[in-house]
C-alpha cells in the first residue's frame, strides 16, 4: 500500500506537521528557486505541458486557467481556496497539517508566473489548526525571503495573507468565495466577468484549489514528463488525493497515482468494505458526482474516465455505501445538505431543491406514487443548466444517478410502500 | 456594550481599517472577534464593528447572517455542531444526534438550562475519515459513541467548573 509514488505526502508524518526546517530538509523551496530563474509565461506553459488539472472539483486545466491571465503589472490577486466544504473531502486539510510550506511555496510559483503581488489563503471555520499553520508558515517564509518585498533578489515581490472564514458550503463557488473575502454577501457574481478578468476588488484574480497549487513546486524541480509519467493513464496527470470514507475498513486520505482503478483503490487501498458487507454503490469524488454501481468498478479514476462513465473526478474524495444502505435515503441525505446550503440568490436552487427533498422524502417514507417519481425526474430536468451557479447543477448529479442507476429501488419503494433496506 | 470587545482589539480594528483600501474586507474578522469575546454577536455587536471600521451596520448585518458559524442569537459556553452529511450519516450520526438530544435534554437549536451547550446541526466539518463527528467550539472530535460522547461532555463541564 505504500509502494504508491509519494509526491505531496511525501514529507508527511502522521501527528506532526512539518515548518520551514522540516520542509526544506525534504527539499522544499528548490521549486521556487527555480521558476524565478524562468520566465512566468516559460512556468505557465511548463504547468500547461503537465497536464495538471484543478484538484477543488471542476478539474479545468491549471496551465491554461494561468494563460487566460493577464500578465501586465498592477493590482492582482491570487487565492486559494480552502473552504474544502463538499461531504467526503477532507484533503486539503491533511496536507496543511502535514506540510503548509507546500502550499506557501505553490503559490508564490503561482504569483511569479502570473506577476501577481497580493495573494488570500481562504479557510473554513473547522480549520483553525490549518490556518494558525499557514500563519506560522507564511511568516517563517518572509523571514526567509521566499514571500515578501525582493524574493531571494529576484525584484518580484507577493505578501500572502489568511483570511479565516465562518461557514457555508457556497463559499467554495469562486465568485461567492471572492465575495467573502471582500467582506460582502456571499452570493456568486455573474459570470461574465470572469474573475481573471475582475475578481476581488474589480482586478485580475486567480483562484486554485489548495492541492493544486501544492502540486506546482513538484513539477517545477522535476518537469513535465515526470509529472504525466506519475498516472496510470495516458488521460491523466500526476497524483492525486483520494480520501476514503463511508463503509470501507480504512478511511483516510491516501496519495494515490491518477488513473488507478476504482477496484484497486476501494479493495486494496480501502481494505474493502467493512463488516463482511458487499459494495454498493459509491461517490467518486463527493457529495456532488453521481453514484458509480459495483458493474464499474474497473472505471479508472481520472477526469476523462470517469466522465466517460457518466460521472467526474470532483475532489477524489470517494464515499463507499455498502449493501445495506437504501439508495433513495443516501440521496435524500445529499439532497438536504444541498437545499440547506443553497444560497437562495436563484430560484431553481432555493426552491426546486426543497421540492426534490420533499419528494425523496415522500417516497422513502413510502408514500410514493408514479407521480411523484414523474415530478422528480421533472424536476431534475428543470434545475439542470438553469441555475445561476453550480450548487444546484452539482446537487443533481446523485439525484440523476439514483433515477438513472436505481430506478429499481424506486419503483421497490413505491411498490411495497415503504423503504425496503429499513432496519 | 464595554463587553463586547476590549478596548485594545477595538483600536487595532479602528487602524487596521484606517490603513487598508477596503475595510468591509475586516467584517468577518471583526464579527468572529465579537463572538470570540462575548459568546455571539448582539444587534450591540452589529454596530459596534460598523462603527470600528466605518461602514454601515446593514453591511454588517447582512454578513452576519449570511454565515452559519457567526451566531446572532445567545448560545452556551460550548457550541457543539454535530455533522449530518453523508459520510457522517452513513458511520450512524443519526444515532449520534440522538444520543446528543437525549444526553443534553435539548433539541437542535436548543441550550442546556445550565448555559453550558448549545446544540446545532452542521454540514460536513471535513472529518469524513473518522465519521461520525462533531466539533465543540472550534475542535473536531471524530469516531464518535455515546460513551466517548458522555466523556467528551464531561470533560468539557469539567473545564468550564475547573
Amino acid at each position: 500500500m505504500n509502494d504508491y509514488p509519494q509526491v505531496l505526502f511525501a514529507g508527511r508524518r502522521p501527528g506532526t506537521t512539518n515548518f520551514l526546517a522540516g520542509y526544506e530538509a525534504g527539499g522544499g523551496y528548490r521549486g521556487l528557486r527555480k521558476a524565478l530563474t524562468m520566465s512566468p509565461a516559460g512556468i505557465r506553459e511548463l504547468v500547461k505541458a503537465a497536464g495538471l488539472r484543478g484538484r477543488g472539483g471542476a478539474g479545468f486545466p491549471t496551465g491554461v486557467k494561468w494563460s487566460f491571465f493577464p500578465e501586465a503589472p498592477g493590482e492582482k490577486y491570487l487565492l486559494a481556496n480552502g473552504d474544502e466544504m463538499e461531504p467526503g473531502t477532507y484533503k486539503d486539510r491533511q496536507l496543511l497539517l502535514a506540510d503548509p510550506h507546500q502550499l506557501v511555496e505553490g503559490m508564490a510559483i503561482a504569483a511569479f508566473a502570473m506577476q501577481i503581488p497580493h495573494g488570500y489563503v481562504f479557510l473554513r471555520y473547522a480549520y483553525e489548526e490549518c490556518a494558525r499553520n499557514v500563519e506560522r508558515a507564511i511568516a517563517e517564509a518572509e523571514e526567509k525571503g521566499y514571500l515578501g518585498r525582493n524574493i531571494l533578489g529576484s525584484g518580484f515581490s507577493f505578501e500572502l495573507h489568511v483570511h479565516r472564514s465562518a461557514g457555508r458550503y457556497i463559499l467554495g463557488e469562486e465568485t461567492a468565495l471572492i465575495n467573502g473575502l471582500e467582506g460582502r454577501r456571499p452570493n456568486p457574481r455573474s459570470k461574465p466577468p470572469f474573475p481573471a478578468q475582475a475578481g476581488l476588488f474589480g482586478k485580475p484574480t486567480n483562484v486554485n484549489n489548495i492541492e493544486t497549487y501544492c502540486n506546482v513546486p513538484h513539477i517545477l524541480v522535476n518537469g513535465a514528463d515526470w509529472y504525466q509519467g506519475l498516472s496510470r493513464t495516458p488521460e491523466g496527470a500526476g497524483t492525486m488525493l483520494v480520501g476514503l470514507s463511508g463503509h470501507l475498513h480504512r478511511t483516510e486520505v491516501f496519495e494515490l497515482p491518477m488513473g488507478i482503478p476504482l477496484r484497486e483503490v476501494i479493495e486494496q487501498v480501502g481494505g474493502g468494505v467493512r463488516g463482511g458487507r458487499r459494495f454498493k454503490a459509491c461517490l467518486p469524488g463527493g457529495a456532488s458526482t453521481p453514484f458509480l454501481t459495483a458493474s464499474q468498478l474497473d472505471t479508472p479514476l481520472d477526469h476523462v474516465h470517469l466522465e466517460q462513465a457518466g460521472s467526474r473526478l470532483g475532489t477524489a474524495g470517494v464515499t463507499v455505501f455498502d449493501d445495506t444502505t437504501c439508495m433513495v435515503a443516501a440521496t435524500l441525505n445529499l439532497a438536504r445538505f444541498f437545499a440547506r446550503e443553497s444560497c437562495g440568490w436563484c430560484t431553481p436552487c432555493r426552491d426546486g431543491l426543497q421540492v426534490v427533498v420533499w419528494l425523496l422524502e415522500e417516497i422513502e417514507a413510502g408514500r410514493g406514487h408514479a407521480e411523484l417519481l414523474a415530478m422528480l425526474r421533472d424536476q431534475v430536468r428543470n434545475i439542470r443548466g438553469r441555475s445561476f451557479c453550480a450548487l444546484a447543477e452539482g446537487a443533481m448529479g446523485p439525484v440523476g444517478a439514483l433515477l438513472d442507476r436505481f430506478g429499481d429501488e424506486l419503483e421497490d419503494h413505491i411498490a411495497r410502500g415503504r423503504c425496503p433496506l429499513k432496519r | 456594550m464595554s463587553d463586547l470587545l476590549p478596548q485594545d482589539q477595538r483600536a487595532a480594528f479602528r487602524a487596521k481599517a484606517a490603513a487598508i483600501d477596503h475595510p468591509h474586507e475586516l467584517i468577518v474578522d471583526a464579527l468572529r472577534a465579537v463572538q470570540s469575546h462575548h459568546g455571539w454577536v448582539p444587534d450591540a455587536g452589529v454596530a459596534l464593528v460598523a462603527e470600528l471600521l466605518g461602514v454601515l451596520a446593514v453591511e454588517v448585518e447582512e454578513v452576519a447572517t449570511f454565515y452559519d458559524k457567526i451566531f446572532r442569537r445567545p448560545v452556551g459556553k460550548k457550541v457543539i455542531h454535530v455533522c449530518d452529511s453523508i459520510c457522517c450519516w452513513a458511520g450512524g450520526g443519526e444515532a449520534i444526534a440522538a444520543h446528543l438530544q437525549q444526553t443534553l435534554g435539548i433539541g437542535f437549536g436548543e441550550t442546556t438550562s445550565d448555559g453550558m451547550f448549545t446544540l446545532l446541526p452542521t454540514c460536513c466539518l471535513g472529518a469524513c475519515g473518522d465519521a461520525p463527528a462533531m466539533m465543540v467550539g472550534l475542535t473536531t472530535h471524530g469516531r464518535l459513541t455515546p460513551e466517548s460522547i458522555d466523556r467528551i461532555l464531561a470533560q468539557y463541564r469539567a473545564e468550564a467548573a475547573g
